[in-house]
């Protein structure tokens, strides 16, 4: 089990049934679909895939020190985008959402993995998240009631591209 | 000043609650010490040598009486009586428990305070002039753009989990009055020709183990474009200042690593996709905030004041008070007034008594309009009052101990909790403070000796601020013992300088002396009435380090 809240048409709910494998380090035979590092997964990759023209069947997964742009000529193949934070004070994968989301457009599934936890996932879905794989030792149930947040944001995120003085009068 | 609407009030009550049940968990340890760091932090919650410390916000330092009392209640009922007010323009309780942490908060947010983001590696509290508003030389209020940058900065989802701190100042006046410099983020903010409100916008700046001061990134900045322009700053530092070393990640070092024209350019292509976006701010969104800041009703006051008048001919000691503590405003017959939190004796810089805060609101609503600010030099500012009730202000401020006329005065000292609290600290503060003080108390020697500011940290995190006192002192851990560096030279403002260290450090008890061996050559050396950073200026270290390191010499 990945531990895993997703947010879908319906709110969020724990996620039973995902596929996914997360593997920085590729196993020698895989018996489901990978998330890969960057290298890895460009390694992986047929022609056809790099191409545009074929769907790959492997995702990826951001590490903080890379740059969210260099996925750009792949999204149109990308099954699903992890961000991994090594630790939770690592604030980059935030702005990584955040870019991705916001200026490169990526519509499919945004994956937060790593050290994920309750108090965070509120400025993770702001920041354009929708998928949550809680850290193993965490309860996943007890982490959804962190998901809200605060009903104020002044500022502005991915999923609230207004700051607060333009969406005045409304509350 | 501003007033909480729905949604400000909503957010601190959430908040409330948000960390009560963090609190919660952490007592019943199903948050470990390691997740619940960064949240207390967040919310301005340190451990430190004895306890907990809990930093409460006072955004660009001001305050209403009601407020203040609220504090006071705080320090009463939940600390020990008193509270320090610090560099940051913030208050600090030094004596809390944990478990009260969360009813404080509800205290506070009663009278729509807080203690968000005083503390962890987040945008903190919005530093500005204690006189925004009223000086004489201001060309322009800051207070509503502090307050809208205020806004944004709270609980920015992005930005919460940055390599370091991150402070930002403004000014608007024509003498700096709020250290723009220091800061990651500087903004002077003016008017051009046409009336147009522009930023020149500085960045880098810090102090910490590696001083520096701040650089023009962009000149003439649209108030319009202020947050995202600051949004681009944040983002560039978010994805690429250092997060290997501690000491190496706040912006100064980022920017330093590339240098300012290349930093400029990342923040440029960062904002050319946001600038005209929803983030630009909106005329309505400005008066909506600026009409928080409109000025009290003050009342036309007589060209000349015949009671002020007999008062300043008639009372030497009112006069040096009033030439020493108030501060020009920009309405006739008014005047700002500094309340110095720096007696000597056994008071702390900046520690002020519940008592004492409750004298102070009681005399912002009897002499002023119920408006009370503090200032970066740990100060309580009353920022509007006639100078025909000047003189029975200064009577009641005098019952109050708070009438000290030493304001810019060498025993005004600024200076950090320091190794009595602080578990940062190679060193004390508070001790040192203190024996200066009473070195210097007799009041024509210190008179004579003029302005000179007087800095104290007791460790390289500089929350004294000793790079930029004239005099800057440093706690140093010597295998054990605590040690003191001395720079001199450090000034603040425009143009701000950074001190220069003059030679191996001293042990507390030798301080007050080394002191007294500055002030001699100072005293030996000016020309007229040359402020004593203006000798060190011209003269250079030379003279300063001689006799001081003379004398050691000569003992050995």
């Amino acid at each position: 089990m990945n531990n895993l809240i997703r947010l879908g048409s319906d709110g969020a709910e724990l996620a039973t049934a995902d596929p996914w494998m997360l593997a920085l380090t590729p196993p020698e035979a895989p018996t489901a679909p990978l998330i890969l590092s960057f290298s890895d997964w460009l390694a992986r990759q047929t022609e056809a895939v790099l191409r545009g023209e074929q769907t790959s069947a492997d995702a990826v997964c951001l590490q903080p020190d890379e740059e969210a742009e260099q996925l750009e000529p792949y999204l149109a193949v990308l099954p699903l985008i992890a961000v991994h934070f090594p630790t939770f004070r690592d604030g980059r994968g935030y702005s990584q959402a955040y870019l991705l989301r916001t200026r490169l457009g990526w519509q499919g599934e945004l994956r937060a993995v790593g050290d994920v936890l309750r108090d965070q996932l509120s400025h993770m879905r702001q920041c354009g998240f929708d998928a949550f794989a809680v850290r193993e030792d965490k309860s996943a149930e007890d982490a959804l009631k962190g998901l809200a947040g605060m009903s104020v944001l002044y500022g502005r995120s991915a999923i609230e591209p207004r700051p607060l003085f333009r969406r005045r009068g409304g509350l | 000043m501003y007033h909480y609407d729905e949604y400000d009030r909503a957010l601190v009550t959430e908040r409330v609650a948000q960390f009560r049940d963090q609190v919660a968990r952490r007592l019943s340890g199903e948050l470990s010490e390691e997740e619940f760091l960064p949240l207390r932090l967040q919310n301005g919650l340190y451990l430190q040598r004895h306890a907990y410390m809990l930093r409460v916000a006072i955004p660009y330092g001001t305050l209403s009486a009601d407020q203040l009392r609220t504090l006071a209640s705080i320090a009463r009922d939940f600390d020990r009586g008193y509270g320090h007010f610090t560099t940051r323009q913030n208050i600090q309780y030094n004596w809390i428990e944990l478990e009260q942490v969360p009813d404080i908060l509800d205290r506070l947010a009663q009278v729509d305070m807080h203690a968000i983001q005083t503390s962890g590696n987040c945008v903190r509290n919005i530093s500005t002039d204690a006189f925004a508003g009223v000086a004489a030389d201001e060309v322009l209020d800051p207070r509503p753009l502090a307050e809208i940058l205020r806004q944004w900065s709270t609980v920015n989802p992005e930005f919460l989990y940055l390599p370091r701190k991150f402070k930002i100042a403004l000014c608007s006046a024509t003498e700096d009055r709020a250290a723009v410099m220091m800061h990651d983020i500087g903004l002077y903010l003016y008017r051009d020709a046409n009336g147009e409100m522009l930023f020149d916008v500085m960045v880098g700046g810090g102090l910490g183990r590696t001083p520096i001061l701040s650089q023009p990134i962009r000149r003439a900045l649209p108030w319009r474009h202020l947050l995202s322009y600051v949004e681009a700053v944040l983002r560039v530092y978010n994805r690429h200042g250092r997060r290997d070393n501690k000491y190496k990640a706040r912006i100064k070092i980022l920017v330093k690593a590339l240098g300012i024209e290349a930093f400029a350019r990342e923040v440029d292509a960062e904002w050319e996709h946001i600038k005209d976006g929803p983030a630009e701010l909106t005329e309505a969104e400005f008066s909506r905030v600026a009409a928080n800041f409109v000025p009290p009703a003050y009342v036309p006051q007589p060209a000349t004041d015949l009671g002020y008048g007999t008062a300043l001919a008639q009372d030497a000691q009112f006069t040096q008070w009033v030439q020493r503590n108030t501060h020009a405003h920009k309405v006739p017959g008014y005047v700002s007034v500094t309340l110095s939190t720096k007696p000597g004796g056994d008071t702390p810089p900046g520690d002020v008594t519940a008592e004492q805060m409750e004298q102070v609101a009681d005399l912002a609503e009897r002499f002023g309009f119920g408006e009370i600010r503090v200032a970066h030099e740990q100060n309580l500012v009353l920022p509007d009052i006639a100078k025909a009730y000047l003189y029975r202000f200064w009577q009641a401020a005098c019952e109050a101990g708070l009438a000290t006329a030493n304001i810019g005065l060498l025993t005004d000292v600024i200076a950090c909790p320091g190794g009595d609290y602080c578990s940062l600290a190679n060193a004390k503060s508070i001790p040192v403070a203190q024996a200066i003080q009473h070195r210097f108390a007799d009041q024509t020697l210190l008179q004579d000796l003029g302005e000179i500011s007087l800095n104290i940290s007791g460790c390289m995190n500089a929350c004294g601020h000793h790079h930029i006192g004239n005099i800057g002192i440093l706690g140093v851990d010597k295998n054990g013992s605590e040690w003191y560096q001395f720079t001199i030279g450090g000034t603040q403002g425009k143009q701000s300088a950074l001190g220069k260290v003059i030679g191996p450090a001293f042990s507390a008890a030798e301080v007050p002396d080394v002191i007294a061996h500055l002030a001699d050559v100072y005293r030996e050396q000016r020309i007229e009435s040359e402020r004593f950073v203006d000798t060190v200026a011209r003269v250079g270290l030379e003279p300063f380090k001689a006799r001081v390191y003379q004398r050691e010499e000569v003992r050995a």
